[in-house]
């Protein structure tokens, strides 16, 4: 059982890893590194540099591996990628020894709850953001994160495989709980980066992550699937 | 007919609580992965998947 968990996670892993990066070097990093020379340019005209009004004062440890710019940067963040996806597909397999899908297809669906868990429900509150923007304490903004990950899953999971009203309601609860309470925001809203490359980037982020999940749901049942016809 | 049915039969009987087991472990397996990656406080790792947490959506800085 374990064996073929890791192999899914694995094989589904990788691809969706690659796909994810594909959409990164063509579409999301060039947003980055525009939104960054705004960064370094605030950075050379305040000394020590500040950040947007707002922003958490984060220090840079200077003992700190960062990988160079270029292809040190690129196979670093293809190496979080990878690491990243192995991880979700992780989730997904191991859910797949709960309910298993029939067919490859249905990885679609598990895509696209994942996609809803990990993406577009945190990022109501909290959109994809880049460098240089204000926000709030970042362990605030990570536990808001997760838990309306967390809060989303349980909530699909109650609405997809439960009948009872009571359960429903309860799934309903958690869906639209983390949205009332709100996500951790900053005293006040401001970007070095000007709003159409913030909108940009969101944009590139949102449909990129779409492509991914569906990538790796589907490669996910695939890999999963694939020797139940012959082997078991 | 038969055996090609009984052939079918090991998938379906790993027994609940060792698939609810497998499930659990592979989902903090994958989680602390996720993690490890997106949410790790430590500065090498902030540093190597930064360009991965700002396209996941995770809060980065």
């Amino acid at each position: 059982m374990f064996k073929r968990i890791f192999f899914t996670a694995g094989f589904a892993g990788l691809l969706a890893a690659l796909v994810l990066s594909l959409f990164q070097i063509l579409w999301i990093t060039p947003l980055l590194l525009q939104a960054e020379t705004y960064e370094v340019a605030s950075e050379s005209m305040v000394e020590p540099h500040e950040h947007a009004p707002g922003a958490p004062a984060h220090h840079h440890d200077a003992e700190a591996w960062a990988p160079a710019d270029g292809w040190e940067r690129t196979l670093s963040t293809l190496g979080g990628n990878l690491v990243v996806a192995v991880g979700f597909s992780l989730m997904l397999a191991g859910l797949f020894t709960l309910r298993q899908p029939n067919r490859a297809w249905q990885g679609v669906l598990w895509g696209i709850a994942g996609y809803l868990t990990f993406c577009l429900a945190p990022s109501l509150g909290l959109p994809p953001e880049l460098p240089g923007t204000a926000a709030a304490d970042l362990t605030l903004r990570q536990g808001w994160w997760i838990g309306t990950a967390a809060a989303t899953a349980a909530s699909l999971a109650l609405l997809v495989f439960t009948r009872h009203w009571a359960l429903r309601l309860v799934a309903l609860v958690l869906l639209v709980l983390p949205h009332i309470i709100g996500a951790p925001q900053p005293a006040e809203h401001s970007s070095l980066a000007p709003e159409s490359l913030q909108s940009h980037f969101r944009l590139a982020a949102l449909i990129s992550n779409a492509a991914f999940w569906i990538a790796l749901g589907w490669l996910s049942a695939w890999f999963y699937t694939r020797d139940t016809a012959e082997n078991n | 007919m038969t055996s090609h049915t009984l052939s079918h039969a090991p998938t379906t009987t790993a027994s609940l609580s060792k698939r609810l087991a497998a499930a659990t472990l592979a989902c903090l397996l994958g989680g602390g992965l996720v993690f490890l990656a997106g949410f790790s406080h430590i500065d090498a790792l902030h540093n190597a998947a930064h360009d991965t947490r700002h396209s996941e959506g995770f809060p980065c800085h």
